[in-house]
C-alpha cells in the first residue's frame, strides 16, 4: 500500500485520476483517529489529507469558520474559544474508545456525523455545515452549499457528506457554522432512579421550557466509573441534566428544574464539563478489556425495553443512555456475544423499538464479518447504491467501509 | 420571463387517455381536465408566471399516490408535486404537458408524540396546524414561514422553509426527523423515524429542500419544542443600515442569539407604519428588531445587554415591549410588510439572497444605485441575523416593460449577493425564478454533480423539471466515466 500526501485540492483530484485509470482504490484518512470505525477496508492507497489544514477563515460575529478538512479539533476549539463560540454538536473525542492514537480532524468529525451529548438539543455535525468543496470518484473537484448561514441553493449536499464516511468525495474545504459557547453550565444529578423511571423523567425535563442541553442517565455500573466524583459516590444510577446559558438564566432554571424532577446534587461548571465529556467519550465503557460495544439509536422512550429486551438475551450486558433515551450504549463480553457480536439479538430488538444500531468496537474480523451499520431495506439499499454511483461509480473511495461491495 | 421546457406533443396527444387511466386510479372527484378548474392550479406565490397543467390529481392514500407515480414513470409523463402552493419561486408553477400532484388531501395529524418530542403528520398538514395541535400542551413547531397560516409541511420539506426565528431554532431540515416518501417507480421508502441520526446515508437531509424533484413526501415526522416562557422585542432606530447592522453583529458577537432579529429600511418602515401603526419611529433610516426569548430571568438579562450594545452603536430611539399586546404589535408592522408594501405599489417583486452581514452597507448602497439605473424603487426587509435579504421591487405589471425591468433588477440584486460571498436564496428556493441563476454561484462540475443525485432518484427527469437546474438532466451521459488509462495528468506514484 502507497500512502499519498497531497497538500490541495488540484492534487487529490490528480490522485484520483491516477487511481481510477489504475482501477485501485483508496481510503481516505487525515489525523487517522477514527480508522477502527466502520468495516475494515482493504484499498490499494492511503489518502493522507493532513496536509490539507489550516483555518481559511473565521468571522465570529457571522457564526462561519471556514477550515481545511485536515486541521485538528483542537486547534478549531482553541480558535473558537478565543471568541467565546464554538461547534454546538458537541463533537465527543472517541480516540480511547477506538484505542487510536493522533489528532481528530474537522473532516473526520463531520465525515462521520458525530455528535456528543448537546445533539439532543442542538443536533449534530450534519446540521452545521453550511458548505464544502470535494474531489468526487470521477476526480473532479466540485462545491456544494455556501459560506452563509442561510442558505437553500441547489439540493443540500452537506448532509449528504456528513455521516458518508468518505464513500461519495474527498474533501478538501469546510464551512462550519459555529455558535455562541453559554457563559456557564450546570448540571443537576438524580441518584437511584430505575431505569424506567429515569428516561420519562428526562423526557420531562426535555419537554419543560428550561432548555436542558444534556440529558443522560447512568445506571449503577456506569456511574460508578465516572471520574466525578458527585455522580461516583451517589453509590447508584446517576440521571443528569444539563442546563446551559447566561448566568442568572442557569440559576433560575436551576431552580425550576428541581421544582419538576425533584432536588438533585449539582455539578458545578467544571464538573460538569468533566462529566458530559466523560458522557460522549464513552468513558464508562473504556478500559474495560476485551468488550463489544454497540452504539443504539431507538426510539427515546422505547430505551428501557430495548435494554431490558437486550438484557435477557445477553447476561453480560451493560448499558447507559445518552439523549434523553435516544442513544444507548451497550458493552457486551465478547465471549458471552459470540462470532456475531450479539448482532443476532441486539437488531431486532432496536429494529422493532424504531431505531438503528451501529457495532462500534469489536475486532476487525468481526466488523468485517457482521455488518457494522443497520443492515438496509432492499428499495433504500438500491437507492442508496445508485446515489453512491453518481458520485464515485468505480468504487474508489473507501470501499466498502460502510456496506458490503463498492 | 423565464422559459420552460417545450412540451411534449406526443403526450399531449395522449391527454385523454391518461385522464381516464389516472381516473381508474383515483376515482370520484381526484381527477380535474376542465380547463375553468384547472385555472385554480396555474400559479404558486411567484404570480408573475402562470401555466396551467395537462390534468391535475388530488390522491387521498400513499397507494394512490404510488400509482400515479408508477403510472406516470411507465408512460413518461411528467409530475409536478404541490402542497398549498405558496412557493415565492414557482417551484409549483404547473407544466402544459405534467401532471399536477395536490397533496392537500393528505391533511391529518396522525400521532403526537411527547414523550418523544415530535408529531407525525401527513404532508398537507398546515405548518401552523401543528402548532396549534400541541399548543395546549406548551409546545410548539419551530420553523415559522410568514405564510405559515396556509403553507403545508409538505411544501416546507420541499422547500426547506424557514422563517424569522430560524437562526436560533433553525430551518425545516434541522427540525424534520423522519419522513415517509414515494419515488418516481412508485417504491415507498422511509427515511429517519422517531430516532436519532441515521442508518446510512442522510436522504432524509437530500430530500428536505429537493424542491419536489427526487420524491414525493407523503408522511412527516416533525419535532416539536417547549415554547419558551416568555418574549420581548426591542424596537431600535438607527440612522444608518450600516449602524444596525453592526449592532447586529455586535450583538452575535457578544454570544446573544436572539429569537429573532429583523432589520427594515425607510421605504418599509413607512409603508408598514401607514399600514398597521405599530409606532414605528419614522424618523430613522433603518429599524432593527429583536426578540428575546426564553425565561423571564434570561429575557431581562438580556434585554438590558442588547439594549447596553445598541446604546453604544448610537441607537437613535430604542423601546422595549411591556406587554405581550405590545409584543405582537411591534411585529405586526414587519409581519405585514409585504402587504403594506403591496398598498404602495401596484405589484412586487420579492427576493431572498442572503449575504455575509458584514457587507450589507455595500449591498445596500448599490441596489440605490439600481433603483436609479433600472427607474424602479425598492423596499427592504431582512432578517437580520442571518443576512438574509428580502428586498422588494416596486413596480406596476401594467405598464409595458416593468415585469422585465424588475425581472432584470432583481437577477443583478442576487448576482451582487454571489458576488459579495453570499448566496441566491436563503429560503425561497430556486424553483424556476433563480435557476438560470445558478451559473453565477455553481461551475458545470458542480451543477453535473447534484444532478447526478437526481438522477439516483429520477433518471427520467420525470419529476418537477424544468426547475433549478438551467439544463434538463441528461442522466446516461453524465452517470458516464471518461478513463484514458496512462493519459492522466498524474502517471507516477512515488513522488509523493
Amino acid at each position: 500500500m502507497s500512502v499519498l500526501e497531497p497538500s490541495d485540492a488540484k492534487q487529490i483530484a490528480e490522485m484520483i485520476s491516477w487511481i481510477v485509470a489504475e482501477g485501485d482504490t483508496l481510503e481516505i484518512v487525515a489525523g487517522g483517529t477514527k480508522r477502527a470505525l466502520g468495516r475494515p477496508m482493504k484499498t490499494d492507497h492511503l489518502l493522507d489529507v493532513s496536509r490539507l489544514s489550516g483555518i481559511v477563515e473565521y468571522e465570529a460575529a457571522e457564526l462561519v469558520l471556514t477550515a481545511q478538512p485536515g486541521e485538528p479539533l483542537a486547534s478549531i476549539n482553541a480558535e473558537l474559544a478565543k471568541k467565546r463560540q464554538m461547534l454546538a454538536f458537541e463533537p465527543p473525542d472517541w480516540r480511547a474508545l477506538l484505542g487510536a492514537e493522533g489528532e481528530p480532524t474537522l473532516g473526520g468529525v463531520i465525515a462521520c456525523n458525530l455528535a456528543g451529548p448537546r445533539r439532543v438539543r442542538a443536533g449534530s455535525a450534519r446540521d452545521y455545515i453550511l458548505g464544502f468543496s470535494a474531489v468526487n470518484g470521477f476526480g473532479e473537484i466540485w462545491k456544494a452549499g455556501g459560506k452563509v448561514v442561510k442558505n437553500v441553493t441547489g439540493y443540500d449536499m452537506c448532509k449528504l457528506q456528513a455521516g458518508a464516511y468518505g464513500t461519495l468525495s474527498a474533501l478538501t474545504e469546510l464551512t462550519v457554522k459555529v455558535m455562541p459557547k453559554p457563559e456557564t453550565a450546570c448540571t443537576i444529578v438524580l441518584h437511584g432512579l430505575a431505569d424506567d423511571l429515569a428516561i420519562p423523567t428526562l423526557a420531562n425535563a426535555l419537554n419543560s421550557p428550561f432548555e436542558v442541553s444534556g440529558a443522560a442517565h447512568l445506571p449503577a455500573s456506569a456511574a460508578r466509573r465516572s471520574k466525578v466524583s458527585v455522580v461516583a459516590a451517589g453509590l447508584g444510577a446517576a440521571t443528569a441534566m444539563r442546563l446551559e446559558g447566561p448566568r442568572p438564566s442557569v440559576v433560575y432554571r436551576t431552580t425550576a428544574l428541581e421544582s419538576l424532577v425533584g432536588r438533585g446534587a449539582r455539578l458545578n461548571e467544571a464538573e460538569t464539563e468533566a462529566f458530559w465529556s466523560e458522557v460522549g467519550a464513552v468513558q464508562p465503557f473504556l478500559a474495560q478489556g476485551s468488550r463489544i460495544v454497540w452504539r443504539l439509536c431507538p426510539t427515546p422512550s422505547q430505551a428501557p425495553s430495548v435494554a431490558y429486551s437486550i438484557l435477557s438475551g445477553l447476561q453480560s450486558a451493560e448499558f447507559y443512555f445518552d439523549w434523553g433515551g435516544g442513544l444507548i450504549w451497550l458493552s457486551l463480553d465478547s465471549e458471552e456475544a459470540g462470532p456475531d457480536a450479539g448482532a443476532g439479538i441486539v437488531r431486532p430488538v432496536v429494529k422493532t423499538a424504531g431505531g438503528h444500531a451501529t457495532l462500534v468496537v469489536a475486532p476487525e474480523a468481526v466488523r468485517a464479518s457482521v455488518p457494522v451499520f443497520e443492515p438496509l431495506s432492499a428499495g433504500l439499499a438500491q437507492l442508496t447504491a445508485r446515489v453512491k454511483s453518481g458520485f464515485d461509480p468505480r468504487g474508489v473511495l473507501n470501499p466498502g467501509r460502510m456496506q458490503e461491495g463498492p | 420571463m423565464i422559459a420552460m421546457p417545450e412540451p411534449d406533443r406526443a403526450v399531449l396527444g395522449r391527454r385523454a387517455e391518461i385522464v381516464q387511466a389516472l381516473r381508474r386510479l383515483v376515482p370520484g372527484e381526484g381527477v380535474i381536465d376542465k380547463q375553468n378548474e384547472l385555472r385554480a392550479f396555474e400559479s404558486d406565490g411567484l404570480t408573475a408566471y402562470r401555466q396551467s397543467p395537462m390534468v391535475a390529481v388530488l390522491p387521498e392514500t400513499t397507494a394512490q399516490v404510488v400509482d400515479v407515480l408508477r403510472y406516470c414513470a411507465a408512460n413518461k409523463v411528467k409530475v409536478v408535486p404541490r402542497g398549498a402552493g405558496t412557493s415565492l419561486s414557482g417551484g409549483a408553477l404547473p407544466l402544459a404537458d405534467g401532471v399536477l400532484l395536490g397533496m392537500g388531501k393528505f391533511n391529518k395529524i396522525l400521532d403526537i408524540d411527547v414523550a418523544n418530542r415530535c408529531v407525525v403528520a401527513q404532508p398537507g398538514v398546515t405548518n401552523l396546524g401543528i402548532t396549534h395541535a400541541v399548543q395546549g400542551l406548551g409546545l410548539y413547531y419551530a420553523p415559522d414561514p410568514s405564510s405559515q397560516i396556509a403553507c403545508t409541511i409538505g411544501g416546507n420539506v420541499a422547500e426547506n422553509s424557514g422563517g424569522v426565528h430560524c437562526l436560533k431554532y433553525g430551518l425545516t431540515t434541522n427540525n424534520v426527523i423522519g419522513i415517509e416518501m414515494v419515488t418516481i417507480d412508485g417504491e415507498i421508502v422511509r427515511l429517519g423515524g422517531k430516532h436519532f441520526d441515521s442508518e446510512g446515508y442522510d436522504l432524509l437531509g437530500v430530500m428536505v429542500g429537493s424542491e419536489g424533484m427526487l420524491g414525493v413526501v407523503t408522511e412527516v415526522t416533525v419535532r416539536i419544542l417547549p415554547k419558551p416562557p416568555g418574549a420581548r422585542a426591542l424596537l431600535i432606530g438607527f440612522s444608518t443600515v450600516e449602524g444596525a447592522g453592526d449592532c447586529v453583529a455586535d450583538v452575535i458577537g457578544g454570544g446573544i442569539i436572539p429569537g429573532g432579529m429583523e432589520i427594515m429600511d425607510r421605504p418599509a418602515v413607512a409603508a408598514a407604519e401607514v399600514f398597521v401603526h405599530a409606532g414605528y419611529p419614522l424618523d430613522c433610516e433603518a429599524l432593527l428588531i429583536v426578540e428575546l426569548d426564553g425565561c423571564e430571568a434570561e429575557v431581562d438579562h438580556l434585554t438590558a445587554a442588547v439594549e447596553t450594545i445598541a446604546e453604544r452603536h448610537g441607537a437613535t430611539s430604542c423601546r422595549t415591549s411591556q406587554s405581550e399586546a405590545e409584543r405582537l404589535l411591534f411585529w405586526a408592522g414587519r409581519k405585514a410588510a409585504f402587504p403594506a408594501v403591496g398598498r404602495i405599489s401596484p405589484d412586487y417583486y420579492c427576493m431572498d439572497g442572503t449575504i455575509p452581514r458584514r457587507e450589507i452597507g455595500r449591498v445596500l448602497q448599490q441596489m440605490k444605485q439600481m433603483e436609479a439605473r433600472f427607474g424602479l424603487r425598492v423596499a427592504n426587509v431582512f432578517h437580520a441575523g442571518d443576512g438574509n435579504l428580502h428586498p422588494l421591487i416596486l413596480y406596476d405589471a401594467n405598464k409595458p416593460g416593468e415585469l422585465d425591468r424588475a425581472e432584470a433588477f432583481g437577477s443583478e440584486i442576487l448576482r451582487l449577493c454571489v458576488h459579495v460571498g453570499g448566496v441566491l436564496t436563503g429560503e425561497h428556493g430556486v424553483g424556476v425564478e433563480k435557476r438560470d441563476l445558478m451559473d453565477t454561484m455553481f461551475n458545470e462540475i458542480d451543477l453535473n454533480q447534484q444532478q447526478r443525485l437526481k438522477c439516483a432518484f429520477d433518471s427520467d427527469s420525470l419529476l418537477n423539471p424544468g426547475k433549478v437546474f438551467p439544463q434538463l438532466c441528461r442522466c446516461a451521459e453524465l452517470g458516464r466515466m471518461h478513463v484514458h488509462a496512462g493519459k492522466v495528468a498524474f502517471p507516477d506514484l512515488p513522488r509523493f
